[in-house]
């Protein structure tokens, strides 16, 4: 798909929403339009985090293998959501494996591209930045409150 | 204030410290609720406590039971046959026929979906008359989830949406994974929207703070509130939430009538 076809396929994303049009075409310059096979892992626990994927439609689990339990989903991620945010600190490896469960179509930015990108235009990665914390923050949030475990805390009669 | 004799006539295991019965009268027709009330069952010799009703079929009443303590286990351990005491119905109920016309949110997360049930059973039976229906549901894990026949009956409608969540699963599960709050984003919504939330406090503020961000009025978000409730009655004051008692004035309460008290910490 040519850059203005993807710079098209941002401009649905709410993750881009209000971002402007010469900052979208900027970034454009590093996605591809994806497709994962439902059960295909798109990427493994301590590969290079080396792409950033927004979900178009599908659905994908983030999983970590334990010996004992097996492989454990801990948060899944679905249409028009952030996948994977290892790509943005050293060492850049992925923390978890990500499982398409359905297939699965995204849009994929090629890491190192898009740092540079950042790089070049503080204001751009200053604005990137903010979006991805929110989601991150928004993650966290899920993270702490599901570890109070609230839901075996009901009631004592 | 005597309670009537129940026979329980089935006993249906929805997980591994959760039931459902159904009881009949042992004498006499089967009491009529509301969506949202409550019984008091009472187990002769052990004790009494507050149950919502979680569902009604055939002249019976279903109430669903999660084991944590002595006199719920005892309940939980009655088989068909054992007859128990009822006292009820009890308090306010959700409000469904008041929100016709409106679309419904119903969010219920862990043992908070069996209060809600009778409200999907109510909206199914009158279908024509609500908008569009979108059921949320929270669990720790995907053997944790109640109303397992139920949930596959309302997923396979075609008129109403059914988003469900888990804590934590397995890779065998294809739902998701995530917090109950980040299914109110995938959901219509609008200033007509009414919603019915039940689940552990905590989750019931979140979900209702996710719901006024996305612009649903705060008069239209109602909640079920659990204190500790004894004489049913509004006399004895052990479920004394601020100003009301949670048995009379409760448990259904409306989110701009009860917001400022969940914000305090001791109430």
């Amino acid at each position: 798909m040519t850059t203005a076809g993807i710079y098209d396929l941002l401009r649905e994303l709410p993750f881009f929403s209000n971002l402007g049009e010469s900052a979208l075409r900027f970034i454009a310059g590093c996605g591809q339009n994806v497709h994962f096979a439902a059960d295909e892992y798109i990427f493994r626990e301590n590969q290079p985090a080396d792409a950033f994927h927004i979900v178009r439609a599908g659905h994908v689990a983030l999983e970590i293998a334990s010996p004992d339990r097996g492989s454990l989903m801990v948060q899944t991620v679905g249409e028009g959501e952030v996948l994977g945010v290892s790509w943005l600190f050293p060492p850049y490896r992925w923390q978890f494996d990500a499982h398409a469960l359905e297939p699965t179509r995204a849009i994929s930015f090629d890491a190192t591209c898009l740092r540079a990108k950042c790089d070049e235009d503080p204001a751009l990665g200053y604005e990137l930045m903010q979006r991805l914390a929110e989601t991150m923050s928004r993650r966290l949030r899920s993270a702490r409150i599901r570890m109070l475990d609230l839901y075996s805390h009901a009631g004592t009669s | 204030m005597v309670p009537s004799r129940y026979r329980v006539t089935s006993r249906h295991r929805e997980t591994p410290d959760t039931i459902t019965l159904a009881l009949e009268p042992v004498e006499g027709e089967a009491l009529s609720f509301e969506p949202g009330q409550f019984d008091m069952l009472y187990v002769f010799g052990v004790g009494e406590v507050p149950i919502s009703f979680s569902g009604a079929r055939d002249g019976q009443i279903e109430h669903t039971v999660r084991s944590v303590g002595a006199v719920s286990r005892a309940i939980s351990a009655a088989r068909p046959g054992d007859v128990l005491g009822v006292r009820g119905p009890f308090g306010t109920g959700w409000g469904v026929e008041g929100a016709e016309g409106a679309d419904i949110v119903v969010a219920g997360g862990g043992i908070g979906l069996a209060p809600l049930r009778p409200v999907i059973q109510r909206i199914i039976e009158r279908r024509d008359r609500y908008g569009r229906v979108s059921i949320l549901v929270g669990a720790r894990s995907p053997e944790l989830l109640l109303f397992r026949e139920d949930l596959a009956g309302w997923r396979s409608r075609f008129d109403m949406d059914v988003s469900i969540t888990v804590d934590t699963a397995g890779v065998d599960w294809r739902g998701n994974v995530g917090l109950i709050t980040e299914l109110v984003a995938e959901t219509g919504l609008g200033p007509t929207t009414v919603a019915f939330i039940c689940g552990p406090e905590i989750m019931m503020r979140f979900v209702a703070s996710a719901l006024l961000d996305r612009g649903v009025e705060p008069g239209h978000v109602r909640l079920s509130m659990e204190r500790n409730m004894k004489c049913a009655i509004g006399h004895c004051g052990h479920c004394q939430f601020g100003a009301t008692f949670v048995c009379k004035d409760g448990p259904v309460y409306s989110y701009d009538r009860i917001a400022p008290l969940l914000a305090i910490r001791e109430v």
